[in-house]
């Protein structure tokens, strides 16, 4: 029987000690506690929402950069084929310019090579009627040295100039 | 472990080398409170820590060492009333069995207003302090640390709050009012796992049977009782006068479900204290009963009692292993309980 009789003496010490211990830990303790627990698991779950948001921008940043790899290197590739279509167009017309340049020199050297060779043709011409004139004044001056010679002359020029 | 528990009865048996050993006196003796505390006998000599006697007659206190019964039967002092004499006791027997009594010249004895400082007491003042010990340096370490990461003791000790918290309290009581529970809860589930653990080390100043006591676990019952029904909000005492989901004539004309519930206010804690005692005496008893039958066979043969004790040793670490998991788990059942109480006192309806 006794064992299972509470002795009031040990109630009352143990209503007490309890009852400190109560106190102690719901006034001091668990105060701190819980609310050292309560802004860690508030501070734990913003770092999870916060690494989740960088993570997520990380990504996006990524998104984006592979993007503007992508734009990028279409440009390139843009400016490559610009710069192929206009370095064609450059040679192209290059060449179209030289070919031109190259027919006009020939022309003008042409023009001047025919000036030159008219220039010394009408020398010549030139040369050959002074030469042909001083020729024919000597011949003429032979061959009119005598009136008759002179007479019969001109009976034959008159003569080719009636035929005509 | 085992092997103090076994010096301890081994002192028992020495204690007494011409009497008997009784192996029923020895465990209840332990089970129960006493004015000393006995720590070890040795070569028939006892070394025990005497205690300050405390009680109250007539309204005065009267203060004395437990020694005082060690050296002779009867304590003998002035009657602070009527300056007669007043002669203290401890009866061997009973109704007042192993108590300090008043013993009148007739022979009659009455039992005074006794708070003394028994070992089960002191055992207690001894836990207390451990408890609010280790609960100050955990909070100084949160206070310390803050928000990072817990280390050592800290660790420790958050995991069974927040065990507390989260699988116990949280899921019993509601979200609005858990937080009101909760130091209590926290602070009875230490008090019982500490107290169960400390009463498993047998030497001194430990081992005594604190929450395998009636009184210690009536009062946790009563602290539970009166939290419950405080604290408890309009629906739970209106659940208690009309409860909901029961036909019309279990309440009118005989109100059966009412004087059911009020009943039931009173057994929940009533069970809570019988489960709690009842485990931890019924662990201790088991263990001492295992360390006590190698003497009962050692008295009969010497060979046998060898025998007996590696046979007895086996099952009583078993059981003090057993008894861990025990300290552990009437804790836990003791705090879900209560915090189950508390929630069917402030649970709110949802229409």
């Amino acid at each position: 029987m006794e064992i299972i009789t509470p002795d009031f003496g040990f109630i009352f010490w143990m209503t007490l000690a309890f009852g400190i211990v109560f106190f102690f830990i719901a006034k001091f303790a668990f105060p701190v506690i819980g609310k050292t627990l309560k802004n860690r698991e508030q501070k734990i779950a913003e770092s999870l929402e916060q690494a989740e948001r960088i993570h997520e921008e990380m990504q996006n940043i990524q998104a984006k950069n592979e993007e503007l790899l992508k734009k990028a290197r279409g440009e390139r590739e843009d400016i490559l084929n610009e710069a192929r279509i206009s370095r064609d167009k450059i040679i192209e017309e290059a060449t179209a310019k030289a070919k031109e340049e190259t027919t006009r020199l020939v022309e003008s050297a042409k023009e001047t090579i025919e000036n030159e060779r008219k220039a010394a043709m009408t020398d010549i011409k030139n040369e050959i009627a002074n030469i042909s004139i001083k020729v024919a004044e000597k011949i003429l001056e032979k061959e009119l040295s005598t009136d008759e010679a002179q007479l019969n002359y001109i009976k034959d020029i008159i003569k080719e100039t009636d035929n005509q | 472990m085992c092997l103090l528990f076994g010096t301890q009865s081994f002192a028992f048996a020495e204690n007494e080398p011409e009497e008997e050993f009784k192996a029923g006196e020895v465990i209840i003796e332990h089970i129960l409170d006493s004015y000393e505390w006995h720590i070890f006998t040795w070569k028939g000599h006892h070394v025990s820590v005497y205690l300050p006697c405390i009680v109250f007659n007539e309204g005065k206190c009267y203060t004395f060492s437990s020694k005082v019964f060690h050296e002779n039967e009867v304590y003998k002092t002035v009657n602070k009333t009527n300056s007669e004499e007043l002669v203290f006791t401890i009866p061997h027997e009973g109704k007042y069995k192993s108590k300090i009594v008043i013993l009148n010249a007739d022979g009659s004895q009455i039992r005074p207003f006794d708070i003394s400082i028994t070992k089960n007491v002191l055992a207690l003042f001894i836990s207390c302090t451990l408890i609010i010990v280790l609960f100050y340096l955990v909070t100084k370490a949160y206070k310390e640390r803050g928000e990072k990461a817990p280390k050592g003791l800290q660790s420790l000790f958050e995991w069974l709050i927040v065990y507390v918290r989260d699988d116990i309290a949280r899921k019993a009581i509601n979200e609005k009012s858990v937080d009101k529970y909760l130091p209590y809860l926290i602070t009875v589930f230490f008090f019982i796992f500490i107290n169960n653990l400390l009463g498993l080390i047998p030497f001194f100043p430990f081992g005594a049977n604190i929450t395998g006591n009636i009184a210690t676990t009536a009062v946790l019952a009563l602290f539970t009782f009166f939290i419950t029904n405080l604290l408890g909000n309009k629906e739970y005492y209106k659940d208690i006068v009309n409860t909901p989901g029961v036909p019309w004539f279990l309440k009118f004309p005989l109100p059966l479900m009412p004087i059911i519930e009020t009943v039931g206010c009173f057994t929940k804690p009533f069970v809570l204290a019988v489960r709690l005692f009842a485990n931890i005496t019924a662990g201790h008893i088991v263990v001492l009963g295992f360390i006590s039958s190698i003497f009962i066979v050692a008295k009969i043969s010497m060979a046998g009692g060898i025998g007996m004790s590696v046979f007895s040793l086996i099952l009583a670490i078993f059981v003090d292993c057993i008894e861990l998991l025990v300290a552990y788990i009437q804790a836990y059942v003791f705090t879900l309980l209560s915090a189950l109480y508390f929630g069917m006192a402030s649970k709110e309806h949802h229409h």
